[in-house]
């Protein structure tokens, strides 16, 4: 049954519904291709930039090693919790490559290495997850927001930030990560609604990694595609291999050129695959099962931007050999630096909740000096 | 305890049909805790549903389902993620029977693990109960013991009001024995109960205090202390009758509470207490909370949370002279 075929729908009770109340007819061009978009394997591939691969294939590389120094830390306690990103290593790396300096990335809780990539000191990037302080860093010193542990609450900030920004005339653009689970809470539909209406200079990469913890995307969502969700606010969708490096790198170069000529927010769904648990406390196989695990891993980042580079012989043994060292070297100051007990002033508890201490807080804070002078006494 | 929690659940999703259980993770994978473990399985995901991940959608959704005759019961995945669903939780689920004068009251669960002391990072410890218990049309619920959770929660279920039921996740794999066989020793909600007997002075606590609290008087003994704790059980309702008789007893008072202390539930407990029991009291109601701090990083926290030290050295200064 057509509109026209409903019951009071007829010609004549209708009117044209004056100018401002017709839909856009340019939605088109924002909706994204069915297929996730590919560089590494395809013609395409040709026209790859030899120095900025060399790099990325370092930076993954590193990004690896990484990740299995960090689940490391994690078995010998040092770390109270790690997500891994293993499998994802292409999104994290290109979202910190495709930024200026003066660009803010605004990460969740499993973006460690996307930071890490973009500069920020290792350990104090793992300070969250250590547990000693919640944020180890002074995110203005970075251009980067604190890791954040509620889901999708840091892109309204993104909007806001990058909205600010372009107020002040700062050419800045604001890069966003979130999961696919974090694409079904309301700040998720807020942030891209105001992005939108504003025409800020924000990009969303969704590194859409098949889980939230143990629920699939087929229970998070019934759109098409998570990229699709962009075109119901106004803005450009892209889908994207997440696993292929090139190509996620292309796609959010676009987006942050586009941002920062003042064409607006792009959302990119980036789709790879958490190749490890949600974290160490979960367990996976109650959820999911190998086959499915073992074929992605045959569709490993790393593996696929290495095949591509010496086929083209961009990359020999040599520069193989030469990131790995790198990236041992790495891990070993990680792994020494992350072994040394962090020194930790209980009295710190009451710094920095307000400007100025409170009455009551110096009150307290009274209150442990002498519970821990009497403690050194005893 | 979780085992009693899941057991409560079971049991009255199988005697109950119109009983349903929803959240993230809660199918499958029986919830990060593993509370609804096997739910999903024996009821089927139409009545133990893994939810897309929001908060507000899942406790909104409950609403709607309860307004058409369900009993939802929620699962909130940590304390400090429940508060995407407060504009719900406080707009609508606390409002809606006064609203609507008696004619759509709300049947929903709210169970939100809750409390800190298990090394859990940011946005995993808040003790968030006086956000809850200063909503009126809330019933705030917090159970300290194996049988209580079992007994709370099912009395919860039951209930017709909405209610928030907050689980120390601290106590979720205590060891204490458990006979599922045994009948609920629960009353129903809004009973406190004397977990110690003592003449020299009441500890009021709850929830995750209460095993600290029952610790140090334990200790308190040789210090000459003969002291008497309470478990409130429930923070709304408050168990007026039970606390106020305690205190006229022992005529000296501290209540316990990792909460903030500030505008948190030790400060209306005091107050009732001033009003009720002024001319029993022998010292002024002192309060052991946490600190007036966001919830401290792991490495700090045993600083923050009220321990037995604490709470001793806060008994010795109701020796009130002046
Ligand atoms: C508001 C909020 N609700 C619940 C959680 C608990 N939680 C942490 S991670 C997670 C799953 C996130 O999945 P997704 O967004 O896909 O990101 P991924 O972990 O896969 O990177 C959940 C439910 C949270 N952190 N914040």
């Amino acid at each position: 049954m057509t509109v026209q075929e409903l019951p009071g729908a007829g010609a004549s009770h209708r009117s044209t519904p004056p100018p401002a109340w017709r839909p856009r007819t340019d939605a088109a061009p924002l909706l994204p291709d069915p297929e996730p978009y590919r560089v590494l394997g395809t013609p395409a591939a040709e026209k790859l930039d030899p120095e900025l691969m060399r790099r990325c294939y370092a930076e993954l590389v590193r990004g690896r090693r990484y990740n299995a120094q960090a689940t490391a830390l994690t078995r010998q306690g040092r770390l109270a919790v790690y997500p891994s990103t293993v499998g994802q290593e292409a999104c994290e790396i290109a979202a910190a490559l495709v930024l200026e300096e003066q660009d803010w990335l605004f990460p969740s809780y499993r973006d460690t290495l996307a930071a890490v990539a973009r500069g920020l000191d290792p350990v104090q990037a793992l300070t969250l997850l250590r547990g000693d302080w919640h944020t180890g860093y002074d995110p203005r010193e970075y251009r980067i927001a604190p890791l954040c542990t509620p889901l999708a609450t840091q892109l309204p900030h993104a909007v806001g930030l990058a909205h600010a920004a372009r107020l002040r005339g700062d050419d800045v653009v604001a890069l966003a990560l979130v999961g696919d689970g974090g694409t079904s809470e309301g700040d998720f539909h807020e942030a891209l609604n105001f992005a939108a209406v504003w025409q800020a200079p924000v990009v969303f990469l969704v590194q859409n990694n098949g889980f939230a913890i143990s629920v699939p995307l087929a229970k998070q969502t019934a759109a098409p595609t998570l990229a699709h969700k962009a075109v119901g606010y106004g803005m450009p969708g892209r889908l994207v291999d997440g696993n292929d490096i090139a190509a996620v790198h292309e796609v959010l170069s676009d987006a942050v050129r586009r941002a920062r000529a003042g064409g607006g927010p792009t959302l990119i769904e980036a789709v790879t695959y958490r190749i490890e648990a949600h974290t160490n406390a979960d367990d996976a196989t109650r959820y999911r099962g190998d086959a499915e695990v073992e074929a992605w891993k045959a569709h490993d980042p790393v593996e696929l931007l290495e095949r591509e580079l010496t086929a083209r012989g961009m990359l020999d043994e040599a520069g193989i050999r030469e990131a790995k060292e790198a990236a041992e070297a790495m891990a070993a100051t990680l792994r020494d630096r992350m072994n040394a007990e962090p020194v930790l002033d209980p009295m710190d508890l009451f710094e920095n909740v307000y400007a100025e201490q409170t009455g009551r807080l110096r009150e307290q804070a009274e209150m442990l000096r002498a519970e821990l002078d009497a403690e050194e006494q005893s | 305890m979780a085992q009693a929690l899941q057991r409560a659940m079971r049991d009255a999703m199988a005697q109950d049909p119109t009983v349903h259980v929803m959240g993230e993770d809660v199918g499958t994978l029986g919830g990060v805790f593993r509370i609804t473990d096997g739910l999903a399985k024996e009821f089927g995901e139409e009545r133990c549903t893994d939810t897309p991940l929001a908060e507000a959608g899942i406790l909104g959704a409950a609403v709607g389902m309860a307004m058409y005759g369900l009993r939802p019961v929620v699962e909130m995945q940590f304390d400090a993620f429940a508060y995407p669903a407060f504009e719900q939780l406080i707009s609508h689920v606390a409002k809606m029977r006064n609203r609507t004068r008696g004619a759509m009251p709300l049947p929903i669960t709210i169970r939100v693990p809750y409390g800190g002391g298990i090394g859990g990072v940011e946005h995993h410890s808040d003790s968030s109960e006086a956000y809850y218990a200063a909503t009126p049309g809330l019933h705030v619920v917090t159970p300290a013991t194996v049988e209580d959770a079992y007994g709370l929660l099912r009395a919860s279920i039951a209930s017709d009001d909405p209610v928030v039921f907050l689980e120390p996740k601290r106590l979720y794999w205590s060891k204490a024995q458990w006979d599922p066989a045994a009948p609920a020793a629960v009353p129903g909600i809004g009973k406190a109960l004397v977990r110690r007997t003592g003449a020299s002075a009441t500890l009021i606590t709850y929830g995750p205090s209460l095993p600290v609290c029952l610790e140090a008087a334990e200790a308190a003994r040789e210090e000459g202390w003969d002291l008497e704790v309470v478990d409130l059980r429930s923070l709304v309702p408050f168990d007026e009758e039970t606390v106020m008789a305690s205190v006229r007893r022992t005529g000296r008072a501290v209540v316990v509470h990792e909460a903030n202390g500030f505008a948190g539930p030790g400060a209306e407990i005091v107050a009732r207490i001033q009003e009720k029991c002024f001319h029993h009291l022998e010292a002024p109601v002192l309060r052991v909370t946490g600190f007036d701090i966001p919830y401290p990083p792991p490495m700090l926290e045993k600083h923050h949370l009220p321990g037995v030290d604490r709470i001793l050295d806060t008994v010795a200064r109701l020796q009130w002279e002046n």
